[in-house]
């Protein structure tokens, strides 16, 4: 079975999936990739079935080497790949040979993915081979470390597509929270008319977000009973700023929460470098289930949006050093010669 | 009304309560105001969840309808159904948006919830008593003294208290296989602190708002640390990863502090013991 042998790794480097479906009940949240439209991507560029388990980076480095021809995609945030020191296009699919040191460094920030043809195959617990790492399950990845893969039963590599935009803030669709009524409609259009950036303290549990003058806080707020939370569920902490619970959020709580993100933004959130900036929008339920459905049949729909990967020239280094268009000349050659 | 004003008000449309008996199309195009709910409340919670609530506090009947209506949904299987859990008085329901919708799941969830009188229903079949350990003050339990004063007790009735009686497993939640049980008698309605302990141990035995939680993993907490197990609540290795089930009941039993050592170092379990009831 062909394994890929890990040489360096910096912190925050998982495998993850689509996490732990059917544990709620015990405390237990679902986890998983951080971006799962990432791995949508990396499972459309490898004709492959999304559940496979692939790599996940949080803004960290990987130097990496298999032990067979490997299919690879690189998905998500975007980081500079390199193959034997040939660079190699980002959200795209590749031929690995065997030995070969690939590396992955130079992070933007957000969560970078790796994917193998066949998946991870690496030690599962709870169903799933994704770490948990706020609930103890499987631990991050480190260097000498050897994973298994699963049988790749596809050949296609040289794909590539174009992302949908996350990369840059904006936007993030709500919907009300069974609590949301607790908070004034001047407090929540103060939520909706508020620039956010993230905070530095961000991790697979959750995102806080700062901004010029937040306060949310709610006084009724240290009366909630504890109920059960979701991923996207934003809350107002103690110190009445924002937090975004994420993947790997507790299971239940009791602060006030003002709204959700819709999973389909999610994937924005998390890609946002802490420089840009993001802002709330409530929509209704209605549209809500809208939007989600369209980003499922764009998920869908990805593998049709594949095509072969030619040099983009946003990736040639030396641009400039290309002759791009030869024979130019002023136009007036012929006048002055005959003049 | 300026017209981001107007847009605003529009999109405040979905927000709050639909009772029951309200029809979830006539609930998302009803002006609701906030209101207090009538419980059972059924909201909705994220893109693909209901909340179905039994009360805003906790009381042992809407702690059991809780628990015994998420058993019938889950034996009621409807299509699209992807999830249930329990919280201490609300049940979260989360579905397939490819495979059903609201008004669907929501009807379904009406019908289940007039059938009978979920106040009523009986404590969860199939659990268990467990004989549970526990080393009570000193550095197993810092905050005893403190606790015990809010309580209005000397700290050895406090022990004797928290050992008393059994108390019941209300849900399991927050982290991996984490109970709440209860309830400690009145004079335990004591507040959480508004600062946070830097960092309880697993298996610490914590209490507040007449509960007593045992951690399943090192936390920091705005419960005060009474007293301490040796229980391993989730242990994600074994074939049984959680320990305990909402509905079992737990009764503490003091040992010293070197007795607690010595369960620590030969029983995996934390010597835990357990009987099953009706």
């Amino acid at each position: 079975m062909p394994e890929v042998i890990l040489h360096r790794v910096g912190p925050g480097v998982t495998v993850q999936d689509q996490g732990r479906q059917g544990y709620l009940a015990q405390g237990l949240s679902r986890g998983g990739a951080a971006d799962l439209l990432a791995m949508a991507e990396g499972a459309a560029l490898l004709g492959q079935d999304p559940s496979l388990a692939a790599i996940e980076i949080a803004g960290s480095f990987l130097t990496l080497e298999v032990t067979a021809p490997t299919r690879i995609a690189v998905t998500g945030a975007r980081m500079r790949a390199r193959c034997d020191g040939s660079e190699l296009t980002w959200n795209a699919s590749h031929a690995l040979p065997a030995g070969a040191m690939f590396e992955l460094g130079a992070p933007v920030g957000g969560y970078s993915y790796l994917h193998f043809g066949g998946g991870v195959s690496s030690e599962a617990a709870l169903g799933a081979r994704s770490a948990h790492l706020a609930a103890g399950i499987l631990r991050m990845l480190e260097a000498g470390t050897r994973l298994a893969l699963g049988e790749d039963s596809g050949n296609r590599t040289g794909l590539t597509f174009t992302p949908e935009a996350r990369f840059d803030g904006g936007a993030l669709r709500l919907v009300k929270t069974p609590q949301s009524h607790l908070f004034s409609d001047c407090q929540l259009q103060r939520f909706t008319s508020t620039i956010f950036h993230k905070d530095a303290r961000g991790n697979r549990m959750g995102q806080r977000l700062v901004c010029d003058e937040a306060d949310f806080k709610l006084e009724a707020g240290l009366r909630i009973l504890s109920e059960t939370i979701v991923p996207g569920d934003i809350q107002i902490t103690g110190d009445g700023a924002p937090f975004v619970l994420l993947a790997e959020c507790q299971t239940t709580g009791g602060y006030p929460r003002i709204g959700t993100v819709l999973p389909c933004d999610l994937p924005r959130l998390v890609q946002a470098p802490a420089t840009v900036a993001l802002r709330f929008e409530f929509v209704t339920l209605e549209e809500a289930v809208a939007l989600e459905r369209d980003a499922a049949s764009r998920r869908a729909d990805l593998p049709k949006q594949l095509r072969p990967l030619i040099r983009d020239p946003h990736d040639i280094q030396d641009l400039l050093a290309y002759q791009l268009i030869g024979g130019v000349s002023c136009g007036d050659e012929l006048e002055r010669t005959t003049r | 009304m300026s017209s981001f004003r107007q847009r605003f008000f529009m999109k405040r449309q979905n927000a709050g309560f639909c009772c029951p008996e309200i029809s979830h199309k006539a609930a998302m195009n009803q002006h609701l105001k906030p209101q207090t709910p009538q419980f059972p409340a059924i909201t909705t919670l994220g893109v693909d969840g209901f909340l179905v609530s039994f009360g805003a506090k906790l009381t042992e009947p809407a702690n059991r309808a809780a628990l015994a209506f998420r058993a019938a949904i889950e034996s009621a299987d409807p299509t699209g159904l992807k999830e249930t859990a329990p919280s201490l008085t609300s049940v979260f329901v989360r579905f397939d948006l490819a495979r059903t919708d609201h008004a669907t799941l929501q009807t379904t969830l009406n019908t289940l919830l007039t059938q009978r009188d979920w106040y009523d229903a009986p404590v969860p079949e199939g659990r268990r008593r467990w004989y549970v350990p526990a080393a009570f003050g000193g550095e197993n339990g810092p905050q005893l003294g403190a606790a015990a004063e809010l309580a209005g007790l000397a700290p050895e009735t406090a022990i004797a208290a928290i050992c008393a009686a059994p108390l019941r497993v209300q849900t399991i939640g927050f982290a991996p296989g984490q109970p709440y049980l209860g309830a400690l008698p009145p004079e335990w309605d004591i507040p959480r602190q508004t600062d946070l302990s830097p960092r309880v141990p697993e298996g610490a035995l914590v209490v507040a708002i007449r509960q007593v939680v045992l951690f399943s993993v090192s936390t920091p907490t705005g419960w005060r640390h009474v007293g301490q197990t040796a229980l391993r609540l989730f242990r994600p290795e074994q074939d049984t990863p959680f320990l305990l089930r909402p509905g079992d009941e737990v009764l503490f039993q003091r040992v010293s502090d070197a007795e607690l050592e010595q369960i620590r170092s030969n029983d995996p379990d934390g010597g835990a013991k357990s009987e099953g009831q009706r």
